[in-house]
């Protein structure tokens, strides 16, 4: 894959001038590097979902059932009546195209269809053609077009390239959600069993084991003890992590990339410390051993399918409450979705944190704390010992994840907690952060490998906003909340923005925490060595 | 260019029609009472048909507000009220904002690619100045014509003229609201139909409407600048239409006709076009929702039943390995 891409001069090098481009006629073309790979069969054989079957995005007949048209047309009829959202989007836009150069896949690709405005219109002509009778009177001349195999071919690459992050609909003056209409969508194609494997794969996993990667109960252990040994081999404490344990006060949930992938790994070594450091009563589950959910990336139901098993959970180990770890569009999916589809949880308590005393009221029905919330109240009330030159070697930014950001609010306490825990700390430009933040490119069930191309491009907003701290500032790590943030970021800024590593704010935490009786640290958790004085880290 | 093309030519055959109409004797009736009053019939039907009969009857299933700001969790890190709401008040403060200032509009910034290469986020402020210069304009006008309607005049009326023509520029006075509504409809149709990335985007159903209002405003502003225009006669008409007893007076010159329909064709066609932003603006569930999720459950009335996967399949298919590795086992 890496020998065919593009330098980043030449991916920069964009042309947002369409030329006699015509959105309604102009077909997909399935470029290497810019699309995902179908979902493999036994993947939706397993989750009993539509028309498994082997094919590729590149054929040109993708063995569609003979009624498709009818299963889409009555798809969409269903999602009408059941989404007030659907139909209000489908409505109200006026293509002002205040939305469209603020994806980050138009930035860094130029093809007019990722615009927001053009992605929701793929659906729109076609709500259009069958659902308006201006579009049934008048066709192309009312933005109506017929639905046919092409169409459905360009819905595929068009919504497989949306990433759900929601930026454009910060600065719709409706409120369109081209998130929303990527999703149903998505459930769209579901339909007809056109599906993408890096999001079914997972979530046909997830279904099983619990978890996207598909660790087993026993291999989800070994993965947390031997991170665990990993940790004592740093700061020569021991930790026994409990799992499935019963009566234990707090449930832990966090993506599985925590327990598996580096640099994720680093964060649940922090997560481990902090419990260690205040002597929480909590329990990791090998049952519910995800929060993420690509079952948003696919449809409502697979997300309340996955979804459900975190409260079962919660009820059977019997816990007062559930603390969540760094996840973004988990965290989407806990805070917009989990009560509503699986709730109430009347069955737990009002989270309350066991050394501050704080009351979660701001969570008093999900009953589920985000850990940034969790840790800045710690660290508010005195209750942890911190070092921060620890973390002298590290010049920190920080990302912002689309679904904390733009799904919850979450924004300043993990500025807080990062203040906290390092010294130097600078902001990358304010168009780049909060609200206003870029994606990494790959949410949303994009950050596969065959996608490589595609990936870059949509991360180029973010990679040159890293460029610009880490030359203003010499910023080397990119710090965030989001175990997607952790998989694909650090092939992004290799490419836009070499020298600056990625890494969880609980990473940074477990550095700076000082724990009671542990070895003098002369590495950080990654086993990298800290700076012994001021004037080496500036070196 | 075609799609502006197209929406011309059939602007210009409505214009035609309606220009030709005014000026037969025999249609005045028609379209100085029949008209108006089929106009605002199609717009009530449409309008409530639309809002309460489609988008009011499907529910809301998910509250999905798009969160710009902080929210509010921890006591001592202020939350954005307004920008991510939290109650409803604040959801009032939201819509107010975006209602009577576009809030989110405001925020637009372009992005350009500059050469090392490097992106900038500059300017895109006048989208948002033209939008507001239209909008406001549009509603003091309609405002300002309640003149033609009461009679005596209603206070506010007399008011927004007189505001409106502070400057006293000419004679007749010059309003305000008349030249900011050119210049913002002017700028909203010269950027889709000179960008070319707008004009890409933009459908015959986004410069037909553009044109009938400009149409509207011009054929206004004709009568009250250029024209001789009997406005006593109008205002007869006006008051006959609203209290349901409709005449058309002799003399109203055929201007004030054209003006009319057009009015008369622009309230009938806003129920089938994108001109129901205008009430859907406050039915989005991105916007009109408050982000408690976490505090107060919000209500699917379809919440259906899901096939799971419970933990007592998952400790049955991994049992064995389960026991194995000593984590505990509800049935050893």
């Amino acid at each position: 894959m890496s020998e065919k891409l593009p330098k980043p001069e030449e991916l920069s090098t964009v042309d947002f001038r369409p030329v006699d481009y015509d959105w309604m006629t102009a077909k997909a073309t399935f470029r290497k590097g810019t699309y995902s790979y179908q979902a493999a069969p036994k993947n939706l054989k397993y989750l009993g979902l539509a028309n498994p079957r082997e094919w590729s995005p590149i054929d040109d007949d993708w063995k569609l059932p003979d009624n498709w048209k009818t299963i889409i047309l009555e798809g969409l009829r269903e999602r009408l009546d059941k989404f007030r959202s659907l139909g209000l989007f489908m409505d109200i836009c006026v293509r002002c195209g205040a939305c469209a150069d603020k994806c980050h896949f138009y930035i860094g690709s130029g093809d007019p269809k990722n615009m927001p405005v053009l992605r929701a219109e793929l659906l729109r002509s076609v709500y259009r053609r069958y659902f308006t009778t201006t579009g049934k009177m008048f066709g192309a001349l009312a933005g109506a077009r017929e639905l046919d195999v092409s169409l459905l071919k360009e819905w595929f690459y068009y919504f497989y390239q949306c990433t759900e992050c929601r930026r454009c609909s910060v600065y719709c003056p409706y409120g369109i959600d081209t998130a929303e209409i990527t999703m149903l969508g998505r459930e769209l194609l579901t339909l007809v069993g056109c599906n993408i494997n890096w999001v079914m794969e997972p979530v046909a996993n997830c279904f099983r084991t619990g978890n996207h990667l598909g660790i087993q109960p026993h291999a989800f252990k070994d993965n947390i003890e031997f991170v665990r040994d990993e940790l004592e081999e740093v700061t020569g404490i021991h930790i026994d992590p409990p799992i499935n344990k019963k009566g234990a006060e707090v449930l832990f949930v966090t993506p599985s990339a925590d327990v598996f992938a580096s640099p994720a790994i680093y964060t649940l070594m922090g997560y481990m410390l902090l419990f260690h450091h205040i002597g929480l009563d909590y329990t990791f589950s090998a049952y519910a051993s995800d929060g993420g959910n690509f079952g948003l990336f696919a449809s409502h139901e697979l997300m309340k399918r996955l979804n459900a098993k975190n409260y079962a959970e919660a009820k059977r180990l019997g816990v007062k409450w559930i603390l969540g770890g760094e996840c973004g569009h988990m965290w989407r999916v806990m805070h917009q979705y989990m009560a509503t589809m699986n709730g109430p949880a009347d069955f737990l308590e009002v989270p309350v944190s066991p050394v501050t005393g704080t009351r979660f009221e701001h969570a008093r029905s999900t009953k589920m704390v985000h850990i940034c919330e969790f840790t800045s109240d710690l660290i508010r009330h005195g209750k942890l010992k911190l070092d921060k030159s620890r973390n002298d070697h590290r010049v920190v930014t920080f990302h912002d994840s689309c679904n904390p950001a733009r799904s919850v609010g979450i924004l300043e306490e993990p500025r807080y907690v990062l203040r906290n825990v390092v010294n130097q700390f600078h902001e990358m430009p304010e168009n780049t952060i909060r609200e206003h933040t870029f994606c990494c490119g790959g949410g949303a069930g994009l950050g596969n490998d065959e996608n490589m191309e595609m990936r870059l491009r949509g991360g180029m907003p973010r990679g040159h906003a890293v460029r610009h701290v880490r030359d203003a500032h010499g910023v080397n790590l990119l710090a965030c909340i989001c175990a997607i943030d952790k998989a694909t970021l650090p092939a992004l800024v290799d490419y836009w923005s070499p020298g600056v590593d990625v890494g969880g704010v609980h990473e940074l935490v477990g550095n700076a925490l000082v724990m009671e009786g542990e070895n003098e640290r002369t590495t950080d958790l990654r086993g990298d060595p800290m700076a012994t004085s001021k004037g080496e880290s500036d070196a | 260019m075609k799609r502006f093309l197209q929406a011309a030519m059939l602007f210009g055959v409505l214009l035609a029609g309606v220009v030709v109409a005014s000026q037969a004797q025999g249609l005045r009736s028609v379209l100085g009472t029949v008209l108006p009053y089929a106009a605002v019939a199609v717009l009530l039907v449409g309008v409530i048909y639309r809002v309460a009969g489609v988008w009011g009857r499907a529910p809301v299933p998910f509250r999905i507000p798009t969160s710009c700001g902080q929210q509010k969790a921890l006591s001592w890190i202020k939350p954005s009220k307004l920008d991510n709401p939290s109650t409803t008040l604040g959801v009032i403060g939201r819509m107010a904002l975006e209602v009577l200032v576009f809030r989110s509009l405001f925020r637009n910034v372009r992005t350009q690619l500059k050469p090392g290469p490097k992106l900038a986020y500059v300017g895109g402020w006048e989208l948002w100045a033209a939008a507001m210069a239209f909008h406001w304009s549009f509603l003091l006008i309609v405002l300002r014509h309640m003149r033609y309607f009461t009679e005596p005049v209603a206070g506010f009326a007399t008011m927004l003229a007189a505001l409106d023509g502070f400057f006293e520029i000419g004679v007749p006075t010059l309003y305000v609201t008349n030249v900011l509504i050119v210049a913002g409809l002017g700028y909203l149709l010269l950027r889709r139909v000179f960008d070319p990335q707008l004009r890409m985007i933009s459908l015959a159903a986004d410069f037909f409407p553009l044109l009938l209002l400009l149409s509207i405003v011009v054929t206004g502003g004709l009568m009250r600048y250029f024209g001789h225009t009997d406005v006593a006669s109008i205002k007869e008409l006006a008051i006959g239409l609203i209290t349901f007893h409709p005449v058309v007076p002799a003399g109203i010159g055929s201007l004030f006709f054209v003006h009319l329909t057009l009015v008369s064709v622009l309230l009938a066609y806003l129920p089938f076009s994108k001109l129901m932003h205008m009430p859907g603006v406050f039915l989005s569930p991105t916007r009109n929702l408050a982000n408690n999720n976490r505090a107060e459950r919000h209500v699917n009335p379809w919440n259906a039943p899901v096939k799971v996967h419970t933990y007592e399949e998952w400790e049955e298919e991994f049992h064995d390995k389960i026991e194995a590795c000593g984590l505990p086992l509800d049935k050893p």
